[in-house]
């Protein structure tokens, strides 16, 4: 039974009492609620407003006195920046390539995690650990084993064999972001993997056991049974991630610091950059806002793909 | 019977493949945190040395005041007290929340809840600044209450999700029985749905102690010295500081790393199950 119509069934006997019951459950919601409220809306929307009049503002420093009004005057200065637009061209470069390697890995390692293991309970005891890992100690890590001088992953190649001498592997703008993604990848995968491991658990083995009867083969069992089913997970999980990766800033900070020549340079970072280390408050906050309208309209196309996808609470 | 045999090899050889990915660099890692820093820089690379040198651990736990390791020790601490601090405020917010958004019916509720899960959307640095003069005038910048206080806005959103997703999966019945006993809501709630609803409390717990644990960029603009300084911070300063000793920082990782792998391996069980009747409709 779907949680949509399991609550359909309940509504239907008491239609008259609801009624009667409505301003009474209002109230007690209001109250329950308030606190999620006052925390939610009081630490995120209502500084997020002042950042949009901040960004109307032309602020050199903290304690700016002289702040003239220069309207969106700071929105043209960004939008009309060479180096805002790399920066959103590697940001959508580093959401598409992350998002996509997360989902297909995830989907794989959800399938083996699902499955008939001998040791089941380990294996999906190991797949726990690199979630669980800090971003920082994660970003911190693969920076050891990038490391141009001593790295584990010189080291292994060219004991290997696959290459003769050490590279910089965070020397160059492209590959470093390459490499951010990659280490982005190995945290992100168990948390991808489990969602939609949560989501095949749903499947009655039911329908399995048919397509075995009918002889199905695996690729047509994943086609019909398995990614129809998923669907709800997968556009939960591309939301998530998507927005995730857009906003991604704690593992660049961490591992390359926007560098080299600002290759990993994300539009967050970029963001940060400009207001706190130009002090430049004005246009970083009306990068801030360029960055929220595009997460918004990001989310709006996924909302809509969700809610037609019958989603319980949506 | 053979294709059957085949396959099952095939899937055990993927789970190794993916068990030695995920353990191979926290191995590297550990290797690093206890091998001599002459050896550590040596190629070709030897991978485990001949002899172990702990002394960074020593450095870390023991380290005089001039040492790395005081302010490891006072960021440990930080770091515990706010992650505490944001679970148990976070759930007992998201509880009370979740149950209203469940069970209740009243205006707005959808508009409500699609406004919360849209906070999730929003990027942090957008509210930094704004964030910044508020803690700062009401004497809470550099405290790990203010950082507590931030952590919650962002971890409860989660909890709501998951909690109320999970609460609509316990049928409706179990709890009118209690009240027709003469039970209020809040009895109800408290006797009746969170007994039922542990897998997603656990589930919830996990999350929000794992994101809590996490956070970096509020640590980052809000503390600045070690009365509350975050895990998080310390070791990105570490990493910038000693960027030739990675032993050093791979020390400290592995003691960051600890009691956020303690709690994701205990509620692991629970994450499947928190989420199978939540996340998707079951």
């Amino acid at each position: 039974m779907t949680v949509a119509s399991a609550k359909k069934d309940l509504g239907s006997p008491l239609p008259v009492k609801r009624r009667k019951g409505f301003d009474k459950q209002g109230k007690l919601a209001f109250w329950l609620l308030l606190p999620a409220c006052v925390a939610v809306f009081g630490v995120i929307i209502y500084p997020m407003f002042r950042t949009l009049i901040v960004s109307l503002f032309q602020v050199n420093s903290a304690l700016a006195s002289v702040t003239p009004f220069v309207g969106l005057g700071n929105y043209l200065t960004v939008l009309s920046n060479s180096d805002f637009w790399a920066s959103i061209g590697r940001t959508l470069y580093f959401t598409l390539v992350s998002t996509a390697l997360e989902l297909i890995l995830g989907l794989i390692v959800a399938g083996l995690l699902n499955a008939n293991l001998k040791w089941r309970w380990l294996f999906r005891t190991i797949v726990v650990i690199p979630w669980a890992i800090p971003t920082i100690v994660n970003a911190a890590m693969w920076k050891g084993i990038f490391n141009a001088q001593y790295g584990a992953l010189n080291a292994l190649l060219t004991q290997l064999g696959i290459i003769q001498n050490y590279q910089a592997w965070l020397a160059d703008p492209t590959l470093a972001l390459n490499m951010v993604i990659l280490a982005d990848v190995w945290k992100t995968v168990p948390l991808v993997a489990f969602f939609l491991l949560a989501g095949l658990t749903a499947i009655p083995p039911e329908l399995y056991e048919a397509a075995k009867l009918d002889r199905a083969s695996w690729p047509r069992i994943f086609r019909s049974i398995v990614l129809p089913m998923l669907v709800p997970s997968i556009s939960i999980v591309l939301v998530l991630r998507t927005v995730e990766a857009f906003k991604v800033f704690d593992i660049i900070y961490a591992m390359t610091r926007g560098g080299p020549v600002n290759g990993t340079a994300t539009v967050a970072y970029y963001a940060y950059e400009t207001a706190f280390s130009d002090q430049n408050f004005g246009v970083g906050s009306a990068i801030s806002y360029i960055i929220t309208i595009f997460i918004l309209v990001l989310s709006a196309v996924y909302l809509r793909l969700l809610r037609r996808s019958d989603l319980s609470l949506l | 019977m053979k294709r059957a045999t085949r396959n099952s090899l095939l899937i055990h050889v993927a789970a190794w493949i993916v068990a030695i990915a995920c353990l191979a660099p926290i191995g590297y890692m550990v290797l690093a945190s206890i091998t001599p820093q002459r050896v550590l820089i040596t190629t070709p690379l030897q991978w485990i040395p001949s002899t172990f040198d702990f002394s960074r651990y020593a450095t870390i736990f023991a380290g005089g005041a001039d040492s790395v390791g005081t302010t490891f020790r006072a960021a440990m601490l930080n770091s515990t007290v706010v992650a505490i601090g944001t679970v148990a405020i976070s759930m007992v917010v998201g509880i009370l929340g979740a149950y209203a958004f469940a069970r209740l019916r009243f205006r707005f509720r959808r508009a409500i809840l699609v406004l919360f899960l849209a906070t999730y959307m929003l990027p942090q640095i957008a509210t930094l600044i704004p964030l910044y003069l508020i803690l700062n005038s009401i004497g809470l910048l550099d405290t790990t209450a203010g950082l507590t206080f931030v952590d919650c806005a962002l971890v409860i959103p989660f909890v709501l999700w998951i909690l109320s997703n999970y609460f609509m999966t316990i049928p409706e019945e179990l709890e009118e029985a209690a009240r027709v006993d003469g039970t209020t809501r809040m009895g109800a709630l408290w006797y009746v749905v969170l007994p039922a609803a542990r897998p997603g409390i656990f589930a919830a717990i996990m999350f929000a102690f794992l994101l809590a644990w996490d956070e970096f960029m509020y640590a980052l603009i809000f503390t600045s010295s070690d009365a509350s300084k975050t895990l998080p911070v310390a070791i990105s300063e570490f990493a910038g500081r000693y960027t030739t000793d990675f032993g050093l920082v791979a020390a400290g990782g592995i003691i960051a790393a600890l009691p956020p792998l303690i709690v994701a391996i205990i509620f692991q069980r629970y994450v499947v199950s928190g989420m199978a009747a939540g996340a998707v409709k079951g």
